[in-house]
């Protein structure tokens, strides 16, 4: 089967790859890329373990092919800290200890940060709901929801 | 599989047309890629076509309706503020499609075109009396939404045949839509039941209405004898029981781990006519 070369911006960077076309965005991610960050949950949209953002829209990797990255902008979890320094929403889920095992915890933060990005001071029925396709299994999600606020008061503070 | 981008509908038509194996369209892909996952589908030729220019547009039609290209995203439908005005109903009923994620991506006609019966976004077009412009290797047509859904997970389009864009028409006065579905928690979960409700009002009186139900049977269906029971009426006691009969006489719902049959239709009597009542105030609030 022949593959498809991709060329593409991940986090900033220009990177290519060659993708099956069955490949997923999570497959070329993690697998040709080495960015394991991303998390695979399900495989079939639900958990939301896998979300990225694409040209900034948030989307579950495991729901987009790798070849449909042709020429766009695509941000992880690796790209959230600056450098050594964590952003705003790291910092509150370890003040907050809003992750246990931390499976959950990279498709939160992408998704988190692509809700400040768009409405820096959410109510929380308005995190709740954005977040409603982000499975934790261990924390109970209010840690969570703290989290994300503090972060958003936080971050408004500063500018 | 052999994955096509396509920079215009005509060439999209003639690769499905010259695929001998199974053949999917690639809109937002939340259901075709999940179908893969599951090795339901696993087609031989997909065919994408978010290259072919204007698939994200939405404009005014001349006499006043709304053109929806095929790749537009229910987040960018919801945050579109004309049509979010005209046709509430349509846009709550895209929006109830997953989560942010999956809104980033999913499509009123990858809604339509994968033929689920509890598809959200299907008993508001039927209801707004939403229109489809259909290419294929025989030529182009157009065709009412209604006329899609064949059962679960099949349409009537034509091997080959690919939806072009989505046409709503025009709202006109004194209109108003609404779409509700029940499901046993607030977020992420496939519809017991939907019902869209879209009606036209002089004065106090009702004058039109279209009502659609979905997953109360193998297909979305239109139900005229509910309209009728409604139209010349203010929406009182009377009419409003004649509306529940009737979309209970109408459906012939299954049982399964949603809910049983005569459970669902408990529901569909009594969604239709809390949508009923939201769609006349809307229509009531249009009117002032
Ligand atoms: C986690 C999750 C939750 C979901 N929740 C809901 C829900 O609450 N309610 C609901 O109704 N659905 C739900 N869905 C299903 C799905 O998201 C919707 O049906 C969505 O609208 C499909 O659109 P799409 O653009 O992603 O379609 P695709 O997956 O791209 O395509 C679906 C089908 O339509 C065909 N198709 C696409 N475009 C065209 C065209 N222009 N012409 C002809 N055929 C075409 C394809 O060949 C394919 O068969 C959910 C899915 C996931 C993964
Ligand atoms: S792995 Fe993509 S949503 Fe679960
Ligand atoms: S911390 Fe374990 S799944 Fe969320």
């Amino acid at each position: 089967m022949s593959k498809i070369h991709v060329t593409t911006t991940v986090n900033g960077d220009p990177v290519e790859f060659l993708a099956d076309p069955r490949d997923t965005l999570l497959d070329c991610l993690r697998d040709q890329l080495g960015l394991t960050g991303t998390k695979e949950g399900c495989g079939t949209g639900d958990c939301g373990a896998c979300s990225v953002t694409v040209d900034g829209v948030l989307v579950c990797s495991c729901l987009v092919l790798g070849a449909e990255a042709q020429g766009k902008q695509i941000g992880t979890v690796e790209g959230i800290a600056n450098g050594s320094e964590l952003h705003p929403l790291q910092r509150k889920f370890i003040e907050h200890a809003a992750l246990q095992c931390g499976f959950c915890t990279p498709g939160i933060l992408v998704a988190a940060k692509a809700l400040l990005e768009q409405n820096p001071d959410p109510t929380e029925t308005e995190v709740r709901y954005w977040l409603a396709g982000n499975l934790c299994r261990c924390t109970g999600y209010d840690k969570i929801i703290r989290a994300v606020l503090d972060a958003g008061a936080e971050m408004r503070g500063a500018n | 599989m052999r994955f096509h981008t396509p920079k215009t509908f005509e060439a999209a038509v003639a690769i499905a047309a010259a695929a001998s194996g199974q053949t999917r369209f690639l809109a937002g892909g939340t259901d075709v890629l999940v179908q893969m996952r599951a090795a339901m589908v696993m087609p031989d030729d997909l065919i994408d076509l978010k290259h072919i220019p204007g698939v994200k547009d939405i404009a005014r039609t001349a006499d006043g309706g709304w053109q929806i290209g095929i790749a537009v995203s229910g987040a960018e439908l919801g945050r579109h503020a004309g049509i979010g005005a005209d046709w509430p109903g349509v846009v709550e009923g895209m929006q109830l499609v997953g989560s942010t994620q999956v809104q980033g991506r999913a499509t009123l006609v990858g809604n339509l075109c994968n033929g689920s019966p509890a598809a959200d976004s299907v008993p508001a077009m039927v209801a707004a009396g939403a229109r489809l412009s259909v290419i294929g290797p025989q030529g182009s047509r157009d065709v009412a939404v209604e006329d899609i859904p064949a059962g679960p997970g099949r349409t009537t389009l034509k091997p080959g045949e690919v939806v072009t864009a989505v046409t709503l028409p025009p709202r006109g006065q004194n209109g108003g839509d609404a779409y509700l579905r029940f499901i046993p928690r607030t977020e992420m979960d496939i519809a017991v039941v939907g019902v869209a409700v879209n009606l036209r009002l002089e004065g106090d009186k009702i004058t039109e209405a279209r009502i659609a139900l979905g997953a109360v049977a193998p297909k979305i269906l239109l139900v005229p004898q509910a309209a009728q029971a409604i139209i010349g009426s203010t929406l009182d006691d009377a009419a409003m029981d004649a509306l529940s009969a009737a979309a209970v006489a109408a459906s012939t719902p299954i049982s399964d781990k949603r809910g049983t049959a005569a459970f669902r239709k408990d529901i569909v009597g009594v969604l239709v006519k809390r949508a009923a009542r939201i769609a006349y105030e809307r229509a009531k609030g249009a009117a002032k």
